[in-house]
């Protein structure tokens, strides 16, 4: 019994940081969201253009930069990332994920260039937010998310959102009605890259240091984050809702990770976890496909 | 006015799979032309059509519109001159978007696009009025998803979409073709109803022969990658299935498709 309520208290106790973990891995949700939902595009760039805003970041600050304006750099730097892939993609004639797979590799390289070394401490400096003052973290991250939902909803419902929405949609329609869809594919992926860089940059003055690792499997987190919030709010169809789900989506699944971590699941295990969730959440749309149709072929078997 | 000049296109050249899809083809589409095309399977029908809207290059030779050559454009830039419906009830819309939302993307067709709303008060009375046309009670349904419409349904709001900015060819590649026949004479008669009231260029390829007599003042029919047979006005107007047949025996085509016979 003692042993139960150890384990909520200390569960409880995680429980704001792991909430402002999960508004900062919301950004990069909501950056998933454009490429993969709205784009229809399974972009890999995200798993380095996350370590390249926290890298920009981090070096910005340690070299005296304002740290919300080293945020507006990472984002610029995450742009460009997006930008490769989908020249790669459009002007080239790279397939999405291979294009994606091999910015994501380069940016690696790029990355290490940027902060000089694998991994950089903040240690000392101060940046817009920090693990030491949760509520601050929280109520920073949630206004962020909010104008960012706010914005995203203005965007897409703008001649050239809409333009972006048609061509994730149908691209041959898309033509049809003269949209570049080359040129929608690019900007689409580079704003996506520019909100998943925002969120490593975010995500590096929360922790105190940039890796260039830290974004490893950061896809398989944001797809965990939208399908998280399908599964929560997915009746609801109006795309403010469906913006809000995905970081609802990211919040959530943070908590489940904090919670089996304080049941003794150990660390270096997570991201096979991660990977069977998502995989059994990606398949569950099919499942459920088959189970109706083996319903109907009993129904009309009893019928005969 | 649309101008194909000595047009040749092969695929696959250079491999066991070579084909000569268009084979060194000229015509002129004059203002107000409403031509109906036919021809066998593989006669190059949708091939010319597609080499027209820029979906393929041309290999050879020139494709003017209105005296600017188009034929190096890329297809959304040819777009804005062209209003297409394709025979894939399901090609011409976007499933996830509302009608409204369709409406107002081919209301942008050949404009400029940027950061003003996507779709104005102004334009919903608009698309309201066009879509009441219809006859389908869709006017009262213009934030439903067309994914939820359909196929006829989705083939008549594509036809209008192709026709909200007044293109300056319209191509219909066999956009009948996939729907019921009751549904494919409605879809049929709002064509020509579009066509005839704006007086539009049009270019309608079709398998059916009876619908390829009976719509239009010029026929052509194709084989093997060139024009055989281009019959207009009067003499048009008198042709019947068995004058068809008799051509493309004449011209030595291989046979025509079933359906084509069925029909």
């Amino acid at each position: 019994m003692e042993a139960v309520s150890l384990f909520f208290t200390s569960f409880g106790k995680s429980l704001p940081g792991t909430f402002a973990q999960g508004l900062i891995w919301g950004i990069m949700a909501l950056g998933l969201y454009l490429s993969f939902k709205i784009l229809d595009f399974a972009d890999l760039t995200v798993d380095s253009s996350l370590a390249t805003g926290g890298g920009v970041s981090a070096i910005l600050i340690t070299n005296g930069v304002n740290p919300a304006l080293s945020l507006l750099c990472a984002f610029g730097a995450g742009m460009l990332a997006g930008a490769v892939t989908g020249l790669l993609n459009t002007k080239l004639r790279i397939p999405p994920i291979l294009a994606g797979i091999l910015t994501q590799l380069g940016l690696y390289s790029i990355n290490l260039h940027i902060m000089g070394r694998p991994n950089l401490s903040l240690l000392g400096k101060a940046g817009v937010l920090s693990m030491s003052n949760n509520t601050q973290a929280i109520i920073l991250s949630v206004i962020v998310c909010v104008a960012l939902i706010l914005i995203m909803y203005w965007f897409f419902g703008t001649e050239i959102g809409n333009a972006i929405r048609a061509t994730g949609n149908n691209e041959k329609m898309a033509r049809a009605v003269s949209i570049n869809t080359d040129a929608m594919k690019v900007l689409c992926l580079v704003l996506s890259n520019g909100l998943v860089a925002l969120s490593g940059g975010f995500l590096a003055q929360y922790q105190g240091y940039a890796d260039v690792n830290m974004g490893r499997g950061a896809i398989v987190i944001g797809l965990a984050s939208i399908i998280v919030g399908e599964v929560l709010l997915g009746r609801f169809t109006n795309f403010i809702v469906r913006l809000t789900s995905t970081i609802i989506g990211a919040i959530v699944y943070y908590v489940i990770i904090a919670f089996v971590i304080q049941l003794g699941l150990p660390s270096e295990d997570l991201k096979l976890l991660s990977a069977i969730v998502v995989a059994i959440a990606l398949a569950v749309p099919a499942l459920k496909k088959k189970k109706v149709k083996a319903q109907l072929i009993k129904a009309v078997a009893g019928e005969e | 006015m649309l101008t194909v000049s000595n047009v040749t296109k092969i695929f696959n050249p250079g491999t066991i799979n070579e084909k000569v899809a268009i084979n060194d083809l000229s015509i002129t589409f004059h203002d107000g032309d409403f031509i109906t095309v036919i021809g066998g399977n593989g006669a190059g029908k949708s091939t010319l059509m597609n080499l027209i809207s820029g979906v393929y290059p041309i290999d050879a030779g020139s494709i003017q519109l209105n005296g600017k050559e188009i034929s190096r454009l890329p297809e959304h830039k040819r777009a804005k001159m062209l209003g297409r419906v394709f025979q894939d009830p399901m090609m011409g819309t976007a499933a996830d978007m509302e009608i409204q939302e369709n409406l107002a993307l081919a209301y942008r067709r050949g404009r400029g696009r940027g950061l003003k709303w996507g779709i104005s008060h102004k334009e919903k009375e608009l698309f309201k009025t066009q879509l009441a046309r219809l006859g389908l009670g869709l006017e009262d349904r213009m934030t439903s998803k067309v994914g939820l419409l359909s196929g006829g349904q989705r083939q008549a709001i594509t036809l209008l979409m192709a026709t909200l900015q007044r293109p300056e060819l319209l191509l219909l590649d066999e956009h009948t073709a996939a729907l019921d026949p009751v549904t494919a004479r409605k879809v049929l008669e709002l064509s020509e109803e579009l066509i005839s009231e704006a007086k539009l260029t049009t270019m309608m390829v079709t398998h059916n022969m009876k619908d390829a007599i009976a719509h239009g003042n010029r026929l052509i029919m194709m084989n093997a990658g060139k024009i055989i047979f281009d019959i207009s006005g009067v003499a048009k107007q008198r042709l019947t299935v068995d004058d068809l047949m008799h051509e493309f025996a004449k011209a030595g085509g291989e046979d025509l498709s079933d359906r084509a016979l069925l029909s």
